[in-house]
């Protein structure tokens, strides 16, 4: 694609356009394949619940979130009259973006990435600590108490299963001997038995908890607990901001998803060497929704964490749990 | 349970699993949801729906204007003016109006009616954009009657049995 573009616009002109080209194809397959997880999410939800879902818009329900779409941009967007204006409307737009971005490195396949740069886990890593920046924002420019102290929480929250996401990472990180993403799905070529979810199990459910926490998914949705902070960060946000940050927060979560797979579910590997007829993207998109259910079921099945239990779980438990597993790790491979 | 085997299930994560399992059995077992508008839940025949006034077969009205509806309505919900008809010198209503607003859907003027005339139908589908068109008239009762008049007769016959 690169070469095309350079051959029909000049060197540099034809690399920006595929560039351009590459960021828009990757944010609409990313966004029309949310849309259809959201009303995965809901339809899971809802059968746990033994309830039936979304069923009315399109068939079965298919097209619900792109009505829920069309009716957040068409209302009004209210901006409070306290409120800090312009930090107000920067909040959803940073967590949206920052989500967004963080994509950019995913191989969804070989080669297929936006950029392959090779310190991608640490962009990842560095993009998705910003996130708590949209929702400090958010909070605090929204000028009212709720959102302020939902915000709050999500910093601490978020700060502190981000250390524990880190030495997940380092562990994975210390297996592979590399940072670039594409590297490390292609050191867990070759069947099931050589992904990393097998030699890491504790720092697997660690980094999947860990995840829910980062993402603000229950049982860990303490800042937008609605029982008691009405909708947290969100109170005061309507229409095309809200629409903003609940569509950050579910790209958030894929990503969440596809980090769970390449880093250790073998990102696009069949199960089976036999089944890489079926190409790469295939069996990623498979291992994604497959983590996406299993988020969705923790939703249905789990119920919300105190906030002192959730400080002691990441600060007391996942903590020491991985940074124990660090050393033992590198004290294993560098005596083999 | 001793505090290390706790320790152990929390760590096994062997009540999430259990939970899991038990979410999956919920998740395929038949939902007990009705599609309300395509489908409805069944009726008893003493449903108290909406008012009707009915007509014997010959299209006669069947109220007589004795208002002992209107005297045991306990919400006074409804009101009635009678005459004399010129035509036959029978006792008939010149209005007989229900503020449907009122209506508690006890069901006492179905009960006081020696003729059966003001009767609860089947219907509860009647909900307005106005206020004002739920204050019903003496025609609009009297429709009712004609366009449900089939369920009501239905219902009455299935109830007449235990009365």
């Amino acid at each position: 694609m690169y070469d095309y573009f350079q051959s029909l616009l000049g060197p540099e002109w034809g690399y920006l356009a595929a560039v351009v080209l590459h960021i828009l194809l990757l944010v609409v397959v990313v966004l029309v394949a949310l849309a259809f997880l959201l009303y995965f999410d809901r339809k899971v939800w809802a059968a746990v619940m033994m309830r039936k879902g979304p069923n009315v818009v399109g068939p079965f329900g298919l097209l619900q979130s792109f009505a829920d779409f069309f009716k957040f941009a068409l209302k009004e967007p209210i901006i409070p009259a306290g409120a800090d204006k312009i930090v107000f409307m920067l909040a959803p737009l940073i967590s949206f973006i920052l989500a967004m971005a963080a994509w950019a490195v995913i191989p969804v396949a070989p080669g297929w990435e936006v950029s392959d740069i090779n310190v991608g886990i640490l962009y990842i890593f560095a993009i998705s600590s910003l996130a708590v920046y949209g929702i400090i924002m958010g909070g605090w420019a929204s000028n009212s108490k709720y959102p302020f102290l939902a915000s709050l929480r999500s910093a601490a929250q978020m700060v502190s299963y981000e250390v524990s996401i880190g030495f997940v990472i380092i562990t994975v990180i210390l297996m592979a001997g590399s940072l670039n993403l594409g590297d490390i799905v292609e050191a867990q070529a070759g069947g099931f038995w050589n992904w990393y979810f097998i030699p890491l199990f504790p720092m697997f459910i660690v980094f999947f908890v860990s995840a829910l926490a980062e993402t603000n998914r229950p049982p860990f949705d303490l800042p937008e607990a609605e029982s008691e902070l009405v909708a947290g960060y969100q109170i005061e946000y309507s229409s095309t901001p809200y629409l903003l940050f609940m569509i950050g927060e579910y790209t958030a979560i894929v990503l969440m998803c596809a980090l769970l797979t390449t880093l250790f579910m073998g990102g696009w590997y069949a199960p089976l060497p036999v089944l890489d007829v079926l190409p790469g993207v295939v069996w990623f998109s498979i291992k994604v929704v497959f983590f996406f259910f299993l988020f969705a079921m923790v939703k249905a099945i789990v119920p919300r964490y105190r906030y002192d239990q959730l400080m002691r779980l990441g600060w007391k438990i996942f903590l020491p749990l991985s940074l124990g597993f660090v050393m033992i790790q590198a004290i294993v491979l560098a005596v083999i | 349970m001793s505090t290390i085997a706790q320790k152990l299930r929390a760590f096994l994560l062997l009540d999430f699993a259990g939970a899991f399992l038990l979410g999956m059995k919920k998740y395929f077992t038949p939902k007990p949801t009705l599609n309300y508008p395509f489908e409805k839940g069944p009726l008893s025949p003493r449903f108290r729906g909406e008012h009707a006034l009915r007509r014997y077969p010959n299209g006669e009205e069947r109220c007589i204007a004795c208002k002992l509806c209107e005297a045991i309505c306990p919400a006074q919900a409804i009101t009635i003016e009678a005459a004399i008809r010129e035509s036959d010198g029978t006792r008939r209503t010149t209005r007989y109006d229900i503020d449907m607003t009122k209506c508690i859907y006890c069901g006492y003027c179905e009960e006081a009616c020696p003729v059966d005339a003001i009767v609860e139908g089947p219907n509860f589908e009647f909900s307005t954009e106005t206020r004002e068109e739920l204050m019903y008239d003496k025609e609009r009762l009297l429709a009712n009657g004609d366009r449900w008049e089939r369920e009501i007769a239905q219902n009455i016959e299935l109830d007449a049995k235990y009365r």
